[in-house]
């Protein structure tokens, strides 16, 4: 790759810029800044676009009461049972109870407060579910990347 | 507290945090030699291995084995822990940064709040260097960010005791001797033959016999996994290749410019043709990446379907076998 040919496809890094390996006229290696290229841009979003179909199949579970608010959440922060089981000292079971209705509800106090805490958000809110709105149903908070337009 | 510390923005973060630590204490070096001292340049098709759901494709040695290598090759003393205990670790930071050492440290990356939000996954084997603190906030050496960043504490303990595959525990490591000036030549021939026995290794899913392994699952994956899974894979594996920190054409830019310094280091100029062809194998990569995300796009052209991206693949392992089997003749 040539200096003069470092692609300049802004979409992921937010105006930040990674450096990349090119030749510069006299043949030798220079490290030279890209914004992004396209087909990395492109398997990226593509990533994106399968966790937020995730997010969104848990959410519609979630609401037709198969799974509990914590399922959403957990999605929300691409995590499954072993990971979140890891972040909370608990067996991997005790994430997938939790991640039903009944047991949910019947959660201690310190238990939801911990789940909350690792989820970066507040007990409320790990028992409350995004309203609905916009064609995708799915508002989240911190947004996930996504296609523009 | 705070060091004054060389930061640099490189491709990749492990072989940047050693450069940079190398450079800070004494020992300029540059990413690429890093890099290619560590013997960084490999490939592995590990199906077994899955990362939400999707198998695992590396271009590069496993994470810790450049860092590893280059202090072993060169003779530098190293300071590595991990950490059960988050406070522990934390304290133990900041008792380094006290007496103004820099440390090194394995994160994760989706916790820390200056990457940007499109590249947070929970993938832990990213490395950055701490040189000092403000108040609550480390002052962070981020090899892939262009100028060092703030981070809290709150949110760097977080990081580093993230969990899952390959967990960081808090590892963190600090140069704790240099040599007087360092002897490159023989590590450079070490780490080469190093690089050419692993990438024709005999084993299947490794080396050029994995890009060929991989060409082969690639060609059947629309017919075994339908369309929809076998864009996911491919959209995968460019991920992999090309995603920040591969300095492009899945490192073998990087490896060229390591070839380029190599044959300045040694006297040898015909390492230098050889780095013309490993950036020619570079840019077979690239072509892979950009016919393979027309397809993930749905845009595939005339002779782009999968049969014809194995064919890319192919030619990608041969160009490579070829080009490291002379490499290995010259530092016999």
């Amino acid at each position: 790759m040539q200096e003069n040919e470092v692609p300049q496809d802004e979409a992921l890094f937010d105006g930040m810029s990674e450096v990349c390996y090119a030749l510069d006229q006299s043949g030798r290696y220079v490290l030279a800044k890209s914004a992004g290229w396209e087909p990395a841009n492109i398997a990226n979003l593509q990533a994106w676009d399968v966790i937020h179909a995730e997010v969104a199949a848990v959410l519609a579970r979630v609401r037709a009461g198969e799974l509990s608010p914590l399922a959403f959440h957990m999605a929300r922060h691409q995590m499954d049972a072993k990971l979140l089981a890891g972040y909370a000292g608990l067996f991997c079971w005790q994430v997938r109870r939790h991640m039903k209705p009944a047991p949910f509800r019947n959660l201690n106090p310190a238990r939801l407060a911990r789940y909350a805490a690792i989820l970066k958000t507040t007990t409320e809110e790990l028992c409350r579910l995004p309203e609905r709105s916009g064609a995708a149903g799915v508002d989240t908070e911190p947004p996930l990347p996504s296609r523009e337009g | 507290m705070q060091t004054p510390f060389p930061h640099r923005q490189t491709a990749h973060c492990e072989s940047g945090v050693i450069a940079n630590l190398l450079t800070h204490h004494g020992l300029p070096m540059s990413e690429a030699m890093a890099f290619g001292i560590g013997g960084g340049l490999f490939f592995g098709y590990l199906p077994f291995i899955r990362i939400n759901g999707l198998p695992l494709t590396t271009f590069r040695t496993t994470p810790g084995g450049i860092f590893n290598r280059v202090t072993k090759r060169l003779g530098i003393g190293v300071a590595c822990k991990n950490f059960k205990n988050p406070d522990q670790a934390m304290a133990e930071l900041d008792s380094y940064l006290g007496r103004g050492v820099p440390v090194g440290m394995q994160t994760g990356v989706y916790w820390l709040p200056y990457f940007p939000p499109a590249l947070r996954f929970h993938f832990n084997a990213h490395n950055m260097i701490a040189f000092g603190k403000k108040g609550d906030d480390y002052l962070i050496s981020d090899p892939v960010f262009p100028e060092p960043v703030v981070c809290a504490a709150s949110d760097l303990a977080r990081a580093r005791f993230a969990q899952g595959a390959l967990a960081p525990k808090g590892r963190m490591y600090c140069i704790t001797a240099v040599p007087k000036a360092l002897d490159l030549a023989p590590a450079i021939r070490q780490s080469i033959r190093g690089v050419c026995r692993s990438m024709s290794a005999p084993f299947p899913l490794i080396g050029t016999r994995g890009i060929r392994f991989l060409a082969g699952q690639l060609e059947r994956w629309p017919a075994r996994l339908g369309d929809r899974r076998a864009i996911l894979y491919l959209g995968n594996l460019i991920r992999m290749q090309e995603e920040i920190g591969t300095g492009g054409g899945g490192f073998r830019f990087i490896f060229a410019a390591f070839l380029q310094e190599a044959a300045d280091v040694l006297g040898e100029s015909r390492l230098l043709d050889l780095s013309q062809r490993m950036t020619a194998v570079g840019d077979l990569w690239r072509e892979f990446a950009v016919a393979g995300a027309r397809h993930c796009k749905g845009r595939a052209g005339e002779g782009e379907d999968f049969g014809d991206l194995a064919r890319m693949l192919r030619r990608c392992g041969e160009e490579e076998g070829a080009l490291l089997r002379e490499l290995a003749s010259l530092v016999r």
